[in-house]
């Protein structure tokens, strides 16, 4: 995983709650069998008129150009702005891969789905839990002729628009892991021996969970 | 010692480790997998050289891409090239790593979350992951079960273990005796409606009550499917004589020399007297009716002597506006009884009703009447190759095809349109699936979640109608 750095950037307004993941990437590409390429078919259903199926040049499907990654505003957008709940649904990591891969590294939302949240984190990808009466400003001003940019620093856990500073907060492992590009199966596997000695009482407590062996 | 809840002794009983700041490390018994979750997971084991931690935990089968139509052919013969590549990739992968898995054609091959617990692979006081947020449905068997994405499907193959938080504690109690066709499923859509989709977000969730008491295993599976719905991991329900009796003789039930020591630790798994919860919510049975969707969120549900609300009742804008964009994709005028709601197909199948009590309500209902003439396409697809044959030797396919319906092989199917059931723009469905997002049964379609016996009214009477007016 890379390291999350410091950056700026402009912030993509999404005005929906509950946003599920069928949403964030449609069935029909879950069936790819790799981790990346999913970026061009984020919102898939929303973003085009047509119906997209796997493999389609998407250079030529008729553009939805009321939705709001299609706005010539919030191109290149790293930052995206929605409502409560969002991510809810499926489990697949599909939708924070589709986001990754469309060139999002923040999402600001009052609450998110918990899994998905949770998904975010593997992948570099940091969504920030603010007030509703913070996300409702900011929707404000990211709906103004000029986009909205931000600076987003993690080390210091706040958003920078101009002089204003909104701090959030963060789970310190889950910054940890972010600020290093940690990868999680590296640091379990430094506790190797923990798992074996948990897993011999186990053993001895439940032998019935240990059925093949 | 203090009061314990059932989550807190399920969590405790699997922790490894626990940091300062409430980080735990916590152990993983059962990991199942299928083939839509796990491909850049094994991929990620390779590329990283590192071995499954015990291969003997996880259990696979494919679901999601499986076609429901006769499928004698085998994997070669899936018509779309991409989903057979997905199967291929999964038997491919199971065989490389030695994971157990029931291929297509295995009579054991079904829907992932009803093949664990048919086959005893999902016990009390496990916990149990697989990459799918319906593996909430095993929390039924006492168990703290929950879906993860593939990063963490791959954390458990390599580590048996899961970077974990703890969740506060819920308890949702159904109190009473449920009224006439109503089932697990109406149960749980009247939570859903009275916690909403985000209600259980940051809780695993207990349901308890003499409601919840009176439900079969099957029908608490259905229930614990759905807590992801209200926004919970995990649901669970206590362990109780029914849960000991489901479990007894399965495949991968204990053996008989270690029956009577699993059964006494299983005992223990309920939350002691006194144990305090984060949140308690309680529902009044009696009031519950058959119940069924109108809108594109699980929580946008009514009874079906009810109508389709107006937004402009809604006295929160952001939630009035959401209301409104629900009726506008669902093509639906507030206000019109859910009764006059008409339908183009029916679809009884998915992780949450296709086990064997389902079918068998369903047939109850469809058994010497028609499907209406209205309807272009009534389904039920089992859940597995074992719920189907035991259909078949109780005489149900029969009923279903002589009603009308087809009758097809196990799978995931229209719940989320992976294969090639799905719905067409505007084509409006009574489904006994878990989801009815924009899209979810194929782009444009309408779905509204139902039970198995009110999908198997709607689709003989042409509408939705109360179920309870038609049982014999």
């Amino acid at each position: 995983m890379q390291k999350f750095e410091i950056f700026t950037g402009i912030v993509c307004p999404l005005d929906r709650s509950n946003v599920d993941t069928d949403a964030i990437i449609p069935k029909q590409f879950l069936k790819s069998i790799k981790r990346s390429g999913f970026g061009p078919n984020l919102f898939d259903e929303w973003r085009y008129l047509d119906q997209g199926e796997p493999g389609m040049d998407n250079s030529k499907r008729s553009v939805n150009s009321d939705f709001v990654l299609n706005d010539i505003r919030y191109k290149g957008a790293q930052i995206l702005l929605t409502r409560m709940n969002f991510g809810c649904g499926s489990s697949r990591e599909h939708a924070p891969w589709a986001l990754e891969d469309y060139g999002f590294r923040v999402i600001l939302a009052p609450s998110y789905a918990d899994i998905f949240f949770n998904n975010c984190f593997k992948n570099g990808l940091l969504p920030i839990v603010l007030e509703e009466k913070t996300i409702d400003n900011l929707f404000r001003l990211a709906s103004d002729d000029q986009a909205l940019e931000m600076t987003v620093d993690l080390h210091k856990q706040a958003l920078v628009i101009g002089d204003e500073r909104i701090m959030f907060e963060v789970d310190p492992f889950r910054k940890h892991c972010l600020l290093n590009g940690l990868d999680d199966i590296g640091l379990t596997l430094q506790k190797v021996d923990a798992i074996k000695a948990y897993e011999k009482c186990r053993k001895d407590e439940a032998p019935w969970l240990f059925h093949g062996e | 010692m203090s009061a314990k809840t059932l989550y807190d002794k399920l969590w405790e009983s699997h922790l490894v480790q626990t940091d300062e700041d409430g980080t735990a490390l916590i152990y993983i018994d059962r990991h199942l997998v299928h083939e839509v979750t796990s491909p850049q997971a094994f991929e990620g084991l390779r590329l990283a050289e590192r071995e499954p931690w015990r291969i003997d935990a996880n259990l696979a089968t494919p679901d999601h891409n499986v076609p429901t139509t006769e499928r004698t052919g085998g994997v070669d013969a899936i018509e779309d090239p991409i989903s057979r590549t997905q199967v291929e990739t999964l038997d491919a992968n199971c065989l490389e790593f030695g994971i157990t898995e029931f291929e297509m054609l295995d009579t054991r091959q079904g829907i992932v979350h009803v093949v664990g617990p048919e086959q005893g692979a999902t016990l009390p006081g496990m916990t149990v992951v697989c990459g799918d947020s319906h593996t909430s449905t095993h929390g039924a068997m006492g168990a703290l079960a929950f879906g993860i994405g593939t990063s963490e499907v791959e954390h458990v193959l390599a580590t048996q273990c899961l970077i974990q938080k703890k969740s506060k504690a819920m308890q949702v109690r159904v109190e009473g005796k449920a009224g006439p066709g109503v089932t697990a499923k109406d149960i749980v859509l009247a939570i859903i409606g009275e916690i909403g989709t985000a209600g259980g977000t940051g809780y695993a969730i207990e349901f308890a009550g003499s409601a919840i008491e009176d439900l079969s295993i099957e029908g608490r599976l259905t229930l614990c499917n759905m807590a992801i719905e209200a926004g919970a991991r995990a649901g669970f329900v206590a362990v109780d004589d029914k849960t000991i009796d489901y479990v007894r003789g399965r495949p991968y039930a204990p053996d008989s020399d270690q029956w009577e020591r699993a059964v006494a630790s299983w005992r223990t798994l309920h939350s002691d007297e006194g144990a305090e919860f984060h949140l308690v919510v309680t529902l009044d049975a009696v009031a519950i009716k058959p119940e069924v969707t109108w809108g594109t969120s699980p929580e946008m549900v009514v009874g079906i002597d009810d109508s389709v609300p107006n937004p402009a009742d809604e006295p929160d804008s952001v939630k009035a506006e959401g209301m409104g964009r629900a009726l506008d994709y669902m093509g639906l005028k507030a206000g019109t009884p859910m009764s006059d709601i008409t339908l183009d197909k029916v679809f009884i199948g998915s992780c949450t009703n296709s086990r064997i009590e389902d079918l068998r309500a369903a047939a109850q209902i469809a058994n010497g009447r028609q499907v209406a003439a209205n309807i272009k396409l009534a389904l039920v697809v089992p859940g597995s190759g074992l719920v189907k044959a035991q259909a078949e030797q109780e005489g149900l396919d029969r009923i279903f095809t002589n009603a009308g319906f087809e009758w097809r092989e196990p799978g995931c199917s229209m719940c989320l349109a992976m294969n090639a059931d799905r719905l067409s723009p505007g084509e409006r469905c009574a489904s006994t699936s878990n989801r009815n997002f924009e899209g979810r049964q194929g782009q444009g379609g309408r779905t509204h979640l139902v039970s198995p016996a009110m999908a198997a009214a709607a689709a003989v009477s042409g509408h939705f109608v109360d179920v309870a007016t038609l049982i014999k």
